[in-house]
């Protein structure tokens, strides 16, 4: 997707065009492409006029933020304390068998995106796995087919 | 949503709270309480509070009881839960079919339904009442107790149990040195990790010269297993508000920033609505109830980087930068946001003020040790029965919390160690059980009070694999500035990698242990400097499961996958083909009734058939 000028630009006005206001603009960004596209990058930093090596280094730091487009259904797989404890990084490696990607990337067909979180703080129902914002409680590795054709289903 | 009236003055808001209070005094209705934090959502809350909603209107009582959406109860393990009120009945696990049930029954014929109470463990008898629920008994909920009360959307609801009266009691009858006296008396120390004197905190900020100085709540809750903050965002934010006005006012703050966590959707949602109900009804803003005091707050949404929970980095990340940690001092009370005199304390931190205003310092002081005073809310998850925020007394010993509290372990497996602190805490074994909880002593356990997560470990858990998976956590979220860090932790991740894969050798524990020191004394932040923690505290407490590894090649625990071996037990297998029906790899062979086998050079220990298998018949060692 290209990002236009015009929606990046309106995104930037709503913090006032004012440089603290960054990492809130690059999210709103993501929210409306899925990611961060390199164009959209270029017209933070065009606006904002802070160059465009420090947007990068904002959007490479921290974790939230994808520089490649993700695919349509985002699966988020909770590696905390408690989920790992219960069986989590097993859960992991079945998505990852399942779609064959590892953590981080996203299915051939641009369905899945796989990713891991540090904790979602609902460790009475681990291990949990999120699918589009719906959550998975107490997941084991014969609910991971299921859940992925649960969520092909729906389109 | 009512519109919400400005509040000009002290006075008016006395009146409001009153006025509010008695409505729930004289409130007749029976209430149906309903936990929606984000565990009892994901659990299905929402789904029960409609089919309760469908089941009210067919019933044709939609005058005559109130259903409450409330934030999280506490007992995550008995999600969804409802408490009906005014008996104080506690249905756990609630699913939607029971709605009519809960009407018809409960209701209208005030009838207690008894297999949706809970079964107290111990004694195999039903519990109606929530108070003698033995996950409720031990505990002081001063803090987290009011979740059950108020529907955390409804400002008037936080009102009506008194909330905001500290903010008048503060404005209107003590001066700000008083203010920050009584937190100093009240013996408040920081919630978030360090354990830093809050009132002091406040008076550095407070003392430093500056016509313009920052408040900031840091609800960056990174601690993986620990979520004690969000559901007090979630379930009270007015109180956290509260607790920050009063803050900014003993400061000298004119602004604010909660830094809250990006993964935490609902909680976002909660406290922005709280802020604009405070906004409105003129808590924020200038001239607050008539005085001279302005103070305007702002929410800064954090992108999934841990080290953000550091205040410097967290000051860097809200300035729109990269959160990287800077050298202290000087600290955030002298030069902070945007080089201003900044205070910064935690979510739990602020929602005690509210109680010590109200209270005085003995309010906190009675509670607790001579070095801990107060409550400490935790997060007792892992291996345990009753999982579920747990708010103590300090100075409760571990004992208490897991197996009184918490139920002891499931399955009727072994208590091995609990986890504490987090990423910067460490594994506090058996023979520590009777420890009290306060500051001091964890830090002696060579661990850490850190914000409050407990994750408890049976004997299936390895210790050397917990190690492993706190370094692979800290390289990962490494800033990566300091190189005692960066290079430390990757370092120590690899030697513990090797040893989980049974390529250690003699003279790694020692390496390590040298490693964990430079890492410890040559980094800036606590992220560094605490990095060794788990490593530290495992092999202290638990040298021989290193040594098994190591020596014997052997993973006790059964975890570590190089070390391990899947095998079918002939006696146990009946034959029944689940476990060759979801093996991935084809490894297993067998027919119908009869003893399956497993090949082990295509079995990738999935640990599929192990899941799968209902006889016992799937071994592992």
């Amino acid at each position: 997707m290209e990002a236009e000028e015009l929606t990046v630009k309106k995104h930037i006005k709503k913090y006032s065009n004012e440089k603290k206001a960054l990492i809130s603009i690059l999210q709103d960004i993501q929210e409306e492409y899925n990611y961060l596209p390199q164009e959209a990058l270029k017209i933070v930093s065009r606006t904002l006029g802070v160059p465009l090596i420090d947007i990068i280094g904002v959007a490479t730091f921290y974790r939230a933020f994808s520089l490649e487009p993700r695919g349509k259904h985002l699966i988020t797989v909770c590696l905390g304390t408690a989920c790992h404890v219960r069986g989590g990084p097993k859960i992991l490696e079945e998505f990852e068998r399942k779609l064959n990607i590892e953590a981080g990337q996203t299915s051939k067909d641009g369905q899945f995106s796989l990713e891991t979180v540090a904790c979602l703080g609902c460790c009475a129902i681990g291990p949990v796995v999120v699918v589009d914002g719906n959550y998975h409680a107490q997941t084991t590795i014969r609910k991971v087919g299921s859940i992925l054709k649960k969520h092909l289903k729906k389109d | 949503m009512r519109k919400i009236k400005k509040i000009k003055t002290i006075k008016d808001l006395e009146q409001l709270i009153h006025s509010q209070v008695q409505a729930r005094k004289s409130e007749k209705k029976p209430v149906l309480t309903v936990s929606a934090g984000t565990c009892g959502q994901a659990r299905g809350s929402l789904q029960v509070i409609k089919s309760l909603e469908k089941a009210i209107k067919e019933e044709n009582l939609e005058d005559k009881v109130k259903i409450k959406v409330t934030g999280c109860h506490g007992f995550c393990e008995a999600e969804p839960n409802i408490i009906v009120q005014p008996q104080n009945i506690f249905y756990q696990k609630v699913q939607p079919k029971d709605a009519k049930d809960i009407t018809s029954q409960t209701i209208i014929n005030n009838k207690v339904i008894d297999q949706l109470l809970f079964t107290d463990l111990a004694t195999g008898k039903k519990v109606s009442n929530e108070k003698n629920i033995p996950f409720y008994k031990k505990q002081k909920r001063i803090i987290l107790g009011d979740n059950t009360l108020i529907d955390p959307t409804d400002m008037n609801d936080y009102l009506s149990i008194g909330g905001y009266r500290s903010l008048i009691k503060a404005l209107s009858g003590m001066t700000q040195e008083e203010i920050i006296e009584t937190v100093k008396q009240s013996g408040l120390r920081g919630r978030g990790g360090a354990g830093f004197p809050t009132g002091y905190k406040w008076e550095f900020a407070r003392k430093t010269k500056g016509d313009t100085k920052y408040i900031i709540c840091n609800a960056d809750e990174g601690d993986p297993g620990a979520y004690m903050d969000r559901s007090l965002l979630e379930g009270n934010p007015h109180r956290v508000l509260e607790g920050m006005i009063i803050g900014a006012y003993a400061i000298g703050a004119g602004e604010g920033y909660i830094y809250v966590r990006d993964e935490y959707p609902l909680a976002v949602e909660h406290i922005s609505l709280a802020i604009s109900q405070a906004e409105e009804m003129g808590l924020l803003g200038k001239n607050i109830l008539g005085t001279n005091f302005n103070f305007e707050l702002h929410i800064t949404k954090g992108a999934g980087a841990f080290v953000c929970g550091e205040e410097t980095a967290l000051i860097a990340s809200v300035e729109g930068r990269v959160g990287e940690p800077r050298q202290r001092p000087p600290f955030p009370a002298v030069k902070g946001l945007w080089g201003k005199p900044t205070n910064i304390n935690n979510v739990e931190t602020w929602a005690n003020i509210p109680l010590i205003i109200e209270k005085g310092p003995q309010g906190l002081s009675r509670i607790g040790t001579n070095g801990s005073k107060g409550t400490k809310i935790f997060s007792l998850v892992g291996k345990i029965n009753n999982t579920g925020l747990v708010e103590v007394p300090m100075g409760i010993s571990l004992r208490e919390i897991i197996f009184d509290i918490g139920g002891g372990i499931p399955g009727g497996k072994d208590f091995k160690a609990v986890q504490t602190g987090g990423p910067s805490g460490g594994c506090i074994p058996k023979e520590m059980l009777d420890l009290p909880v306060d500051y001091e002593s964890l830090t002696k356990a060579g661990s850490i009070m850190g914000s409050g997560g407990m994750i408890v470990m049976d004997e299936n858990t390895c210790m050397v694999d917990v190690a492993k998976y706190f370094l692979n956590f800290l390289r990962d979220e490494s800033c990566g500035k300091c190189i005692s860090c960066r290079e430390g932790t990757q370092r120590m991740w690899e030697i513990v990698t090797d040893i989980t894969e049974g390529k250690g050798s003699r003279g790694d524990l020692e390496f390590l242990e040298a490693l964990a020191k430079t890492t410890r004394d040559a980094s800036l932040c606590g992220l560094g400097q605490t990095a060794a923690n788990p490593v530290l505290s495992t092999i202290r407490h638990f040298r021989d499961e290193y040594e098994a590894h190591i020596k014997d090649k052997k993973c006790p625990a059964g975890v570590c996958k190089e070390l391990i071996q899947y095998s079918i037990i002939e006696e146990n297998c009946t034959g029944c083909l689940a476990c060759l029906k979801v093996c991935p790899q084809e490894a297993i062979s067998g027919e119908l009734k009869k003893v399956h086998v497993l090949d082990q050079s295509k079995c990738i220990k999935c640990a599929a058939c192990y899941e799968a298998c209902n006889f016992d018949a799937i071994k592992i060692e």
